[in-house]
């Protein structure tokens, strides 16, 4: 029995491992066709689902276009002289993933930007100016703010926020500046818990000999507590950035769902997750496949900033 | 100078506060407003299809109950293994992991999960929605359960061995029942996360207008239907879909609270 347990245990701790190599394999697999097609290019291609003429040079090293080109499309025009039918002209459809992949970027910058001083007040509130039970209980309601489905922020912000936005800024109520926002008030109540969390590791002692002499609360804060719990915060943001970057329908309802690059802020575009939470019904073959290369970009992206994000908690908790 | 700097410095501290508690109080106000304005308590016993919300509330309900029953287990045992068996560079490896997957995009692992199950399946279902959510619980489970079994004491579990206890006895009759609370909450927040996701859902369950227990068909999912509800252009499906978000969202917060409740009643 006591070995089965422990079996048991074992394996259950190794589908961990399991279900993230298979994530990333699946993903690998469904957008092979994708990747053989494009390769690198894709990154930086901002054309999605486009018809393109094959280019003279195509066609040139592809020997076997010439031969669907038959005297059966061959039309005469008036003066007798043989021209190719425009129909049959040779296109083949691009994906790329360009606009998709901005589009993330910025909306995550834009909420970064947003959020970072907001949640830092937040957290030093929190942390050191409220007395304990208003910290509790401000605590608790921005915890809740955390728990709110991320549809619910969607939904408030294309009906009653972006409007007010719009009017403050002009430009579409739909914008990569407005999903940004709505995005940095999701994150804002989960980076100031953690910032919060940091800064409550500095030990008092610290604080009461700085106080001891003569320091402000400002000062406590920005020379004391502030580089004691540094590596804590910049995790805390790290992490912050890596929800921010997966998240889908808070961005879905804001962001115009527009493969266009947005030439202003308060232009439409699209993100990674919003194309595929948009797209992925209709799609088959290359579009779909296109589609999983882009979630095996977002995956490895969040993957590598929550590693880092990791890295940085680690080195805290090995001090 | 120095204490005016401190001042200001203090003042836009509490502002941001402020400003956080603004924005909480301004979409509870919202769906306070809109959704009681659309809600009537025949949404409860209608259909979709006939106006209703009672086939996607149970259908979201019955998704994620089974996402539970599965990843509670996995999860409290991995657990339990990290905590008690594992040691090493092994279990801190998938506890690193494990971290990095309670991070992971929820949309991708819907994507995953239409990859394995509904491709080869045939079309999506209740059983790729749970499934999906279950991969979403797994790793709070396991986050939640390590750290709990973290704080019992050592002498409990020496004290068990002692009485001649084998050792996953111990671990079942003593640690856990010590680990007892916090796992709870843990478990009831991780809960009150996956009934709220959407993003996970979209191409794995779907949702429909009609209500069904077989969990081999697309599977009425309140959150979907919210997502298709709030961007048809009539009024009335958007207020429905108000009244659906304010149904959802009191109850991710009770349980929610519920969960700081209890964590609280034992302190």
């Amino acid at each position: 029995m006591e070995k089965i347990f422990q079996k048991l245990a074992l394996s259950s701790a190794t589908l961990v491992f399991v279900i993230l190599i298979g994530i990333f394999l699946t993903l690998f697999s469904a957008a092979k066709p994708a990747i053989d097609e494009f390769g690198f290019d894709f990154i930086t291609n901002p054309a999605w689902n486009q018809e393109v003429e094959l280019t003279t040079e195509t066609t040139i090293t592809a020997p076997i276009n010439d031969e669907i080109v038959d005297e059966d499309e061959m039309i005469e025009d008036e003066d007798g002289v043989l021209f190719e039918d425009e129909e049959s002209s040779l296109t083949k459809t691009v994906y790329g993933g360009l606009v998709p992949i901005v589009g993330t970027l910025l909306t995550t910058l834009i909420a970064l930007v947003f959020a970072l001083p907001i949640a830092m007040g937040i957290a030093v509130f929190l942390a050191e100016m409220a007395p304990k039970n208003i910290s509790y209980i401000v605590g608790i309601a921005i915890e809740l703010l955390a728990a709110i489905p991320s549809i619910i922020f969607g939904m408030w912000g294309l009906y009653y926020f972006a409007p007010i936005v719009a009017d403050l800024v002009g430009g579409y109520q739909v914008s990569l500046l407005t999903a940004g926002l709505v995005l940095g008030v999701m994150i804002l109540p989960f980076m100031a818990a953690i910032t919060r969390d940091s800064m409550n590791t500095t030990p008092g002692v610290l604080k009461e000999s700085a106080y001891a002499l003569g320091a402000t609360k400002f000062e406590v804060i920005k020379d004391i507590i502030f580089p004691y719990s540094k590596t804590g915060i910049i995790g805390s943001i790290i992490l912050a950035l890596g929800r921010a970057l997966g998240e889908t329908m808070a961005v879905a309802f804001l962001i115009g769902s527009i493969f266009a690059l947005p030439e202003a802020i308060n232009d439409p575009t699209i993100s990674i997750p919003v194309a595929m939470a948009n797209n992925f019904g209709e799609a088959s073959g290359l579009g779909e496949s296109a589609l999983f290369y882009l979630a095996l970009i977002l995956f490895v992206i969040s993957f590598g900033v929550i590693s880092i994000a990791k890295f940085y908690f680690l080195k805290r908790g090995a001090k | 100078m120095r204490l005016l700097v401190n001042k200001i410095f203090l003042a836009l501290s509490a502002l941001s506060a402020f400003i956080g508690l603004a924005f909480l109080a301004w979409i509870l106000i919202t769906l306070f407003l809109k959704g009681l304005g659309s809600f009537h308590f025949s949404l409860f016993l209608n259909d979709l299809i006939n106006g209703g919300l009672r086939n996607l509330i149970i259908g979201q309900f019955i998704m994620a109950g089974l996402a539970a029953l599965m990843g509670i287990p996995i999860g409290m045992i991995a657990g339990i293994y990290l905590q008690e068996y594992g040691r090493g560079k092994y279990a801190s490896f998938i506890r690193d992991l494990s971290d990095i997957m309670m991070s992971a995009p929820s949309i991708v692992i819907g994507a995953f999960v239409y990859a394995v199950i509904v491709v080869p399946s045939g079309g999506t279902s209740g059983y790729a929605g749970a499934i999906s959510l279950a991969i979403m619980m797994i790793p709070v489970v396991i986050n939640t359960t390590d750290n709990m079994l973290s704080l019992v004491p050592r002498e409990l579990r020496e004290a068990g061995i002692a009485l001649g206890a084998s050792k996953y006895r111990v671990i079942l009759d003593i640690v856990i029942k010590a680990a007892k609370v916090g796992i709870m909450t843990g478990i009831l927040l991780a809960f009150a996360r996956i009934i709220g996701e959407t993003a996970p859902l979209l191409f794995t369950s779907e949702t429909s207008n009609y209500f069904t227990l077989d969990l081999t068909q697309s599977f009425p999912s309140l959150t979907v239907s919210i997502y298709d509800l709030a961007n048809e252009p009539e009024e009335r499906s958007r207020d429905l879909a108000w009244a659906a978000s304010f149904i959802l969202t009191v109850l991710v917060l009770l349980i929610n609270l519920a969960g700081r409740f209890i964590t609280r009643h034992k302190d």
